[in-house]
């Protein structure tokens, strides 16, 4: 795993910092090296908190994000905040629910809160949601992994439902890939219904 | 979670490490006022601590809170307190009357800026001249400063246990980086971890002094209760605790203060020294700045450019003997602090004159970057 410095912004309430501590599980689990650090105070309460976190190989020194890999970013505010922030190659996902003007370089969008409403009828989980897409695009760790760290941050009862969201977020990711990639997308099949992060994309 | 997850792996935050470095220590009472950068501490402790039947209070303030903790050591629970730069102003009062009456303690001080209120939720080393000095009167001064939150949780533990050794208040210092960042941290097995229990004395209850003289300058306390008899005053006292002004009285005891410090920095002295010798330039540093200097010596030796780096992990009592004999001989000492100059001040007091002290300040609540480090040496190279 080389070096990678990961951004996850938002307004207050989210659940970026569960998301991020999902991500630091998996890291750990994956027997990297991880350093977190987070907004704190009325900053974490306000339209652009953030949630950084570096993973890599070797011990992390300096402990502050400096060039990001990916930015996944909750909010418009967030995007507008720290899109100049991120690396030339490095990618943006963000929540169309709230964020209409996109930032400039490769972007990632999908609806992730409308999403969790329409689903699951509240939008707390749009953040697993979103690290579901974060898993597949970014090919950090295995599926296992992130299952395993999902389990051990969420609380046992909502544990289902956070899973569900996960798998979501994940198989649009993989649709995403599949269609970068020139694979067949298997949800093609007519049995199947066609994933929105598709749909969007030809309906265009 | 509860208690110390023992030989586990997980994601720590600094403060978490240092609550948990408590418990490992085997804790006994704490007793605080909760404040930023510091909360965690307070706030782990008090979930945990009942579950184990310890006792947590907090208390109005910060003078109550250490002299709580006071009472608390005397009647030989082990003790602790939490707090940041304003608090452990309003402590320098009880943190003095500690080292005079010789009772073990630790007290975490995560440093955010200031003076005053200053910034709550970001970084500053400021404190690291008045956790020496800050109290009046010529004492003693224990003081750690962790970089990594490995390091919050062994050297909480220490910290205990120099408290004992030493019968002195020993005072923790991570800056607010380390107090809020959260790492990997694997726990050692709970075997692994050497506690030093409380003493007790065993002489005969009518031989007991609670000051006693020994060879390294401590000796074993009682506690309220064990049927030993003793007093406690933060006047200058005899080896019974009774108030004196007899004149070779007050010296003994204001040596010995001294002496128990500066006759065993063998064992208080812990540095971290990468290349010095083969190196004519140093990076100077403590705590979190330690981390950007390792950084900075990467980037630098991949332009193959060497540095050393001398940081002290027991930051008081300073390592003069050391810092004398490895940092005279160099040509340039680069001194980053997070403040307006501080232990600089002691660097440049140990070396002579052919020898350049740098300065590189930073005090506006955010952290030395590796850049500026690598900057700052090729300027004086």
């Amino acid at each position: 795993m080389k070096y990678s410095e990961i951004r996850l912004a938002g307004s207050g309430g989210q659940g970026l910092g569960l998301a991020g501590r999902i991500l630091g599980q998996a890291a750990i689990l994956n027997k990297n090296e991880v350093c977190f650090t987070q907004s704190y105070g009325p900053e974490a309460r306000g339209g652009a908190s953030r949630t950084d976190i570096i993973i890599s190989d070797k011990p992390i020194l300096f402990p502050n994000c400096r060039k990001l890999d990916i930015l996944l970013a909750m909010n418009q505010e967030s995007a507008d905040k720290y899109s100049a922030k991120v690396k030339e190659r490095g990618f943006f996902v963000v929540d169309s629910t709230f964020v209409d003007q996109l930032p400039e370089g490769k972007v990632y969008e999908y609806p992730f809160t409308r999403d969790s409403i329409e689903v699951f009828g509240q939008k707390i989980v749009a953040n697993l949601m979103a690290m579901g897409m974060f898993a597949a695009l970014s090919r950090y760790f295995k599926l296992e992994i992130w299952a395993e760290a999902i389990r051990l941050s969420v609380p046992a009862a909502f544990l289902d439902m956070n899973l569900k969201a996960f798998e979501i977020g994940h198989r649009e990711g993989r649709e995403i890939l599949n269609m970068e990639e020139g694979r067949i997308p298997v949800t093609w099949d007519r049995k199947q219904p066609v994933p929105k992060a598709i749909r969007d994309k030809f309906s265009r | 979670m509860s208690g110390v997850p023992w030989g586990e792996t997980k994601l720590v935050q600094g403060n978490e490490a240092v609550a948990l470095g408590a418990l490992a220590a085997g804790i006994d009472f704490f007793a605080g006022y909760p404040i930023t950068p510091s909360t965690e501490v307070a706030e782990i402790l008090a979930r945990e601590m009942p579950i184990i039947g310890k006792k947590w209070i907090q208390m109005e303030d910060e003078i109550a809170s250490i002299s709580a903790i006071i009472g608390g050591s005397l009647a030989g629970g082990r003790s602790m307190t939490a707090t940041s730069g304003p608090g452990f102003s309003l402590m320098q009062e009880g943190l003095g009357y500690a080292c005079m009456t010789e009772v073990p303690l630790v007290l975490v001080n995560v440093m955010r800026g200031g003076p005053s209120t200053g910034l709550p939720t970001q970084v500053a080393q400021g404190d690291v001249m008045q956790a020496r000095w800050g109290t009046h009167g010529d004492h003693p001064a224990i003081v750690l400063a962790p970089s990594d939150v490995k390091e919050c949780f062994e050297l909480t533990i220490k910290a205990f246990n120099l408290a004992e050794q030493f019968r002195t208040p020993v005072i923790l210092m991570p800056d607010e980086v380390i107090g809020h960042m959260r790492e990997k941290l694997t726990f050692p097995k709970e075997e692994e971890v050497c506690v030093i229990p409380p003493s007790s004395p065993d002489v005969p209850l009518e031989w007991y002094e609670h000051y006693h003289s020994s060879a390294t300058g401590v000796s074993p306390m009682a506690h309220f209760g064990s049927g030993y008899r003793f007093h406690v005053t933060g006047l200058t006292h005899d080896t019974h605790g009774f108030p004196t002004r007899k004149v070779d009285e007050v010296i003994s005891k204001m040596n010995r203060l001294k002496q128990k410090i500066t006759r065993r920095l063998d064992v208080l002295e812990h540095n971290d020294i990468h290349n010095v010798e083969e190196s004519k330039i140093i990076i100077f540093c403590y705590g979190s700045v330690y981390r950007s200097a390792l950084a900075a010596q990467q980037i630098l030796a991949k332009q193959r450019k060497k540095i050393g780096i001398f940081r002290p992990v027991t930051i008081w009592p300073f390592p003069d003997r050391t810092v004398k004999e490895m940092l005279d001989t160099k040509d340039v000492i680069l001194v980053p602090e997070l403040n307006q100059g501080q232990m600089i001040h002691e660097v440049e007091r140990l070396t002579s004159d052919s020898v350049r002290v740098v300065p590189l300040h930073r005090y506006d609540g955010y952290e030395i970057t590796p850049e500026q480090l690598v900057a700052a040496v090729l300027e004086v190279m």
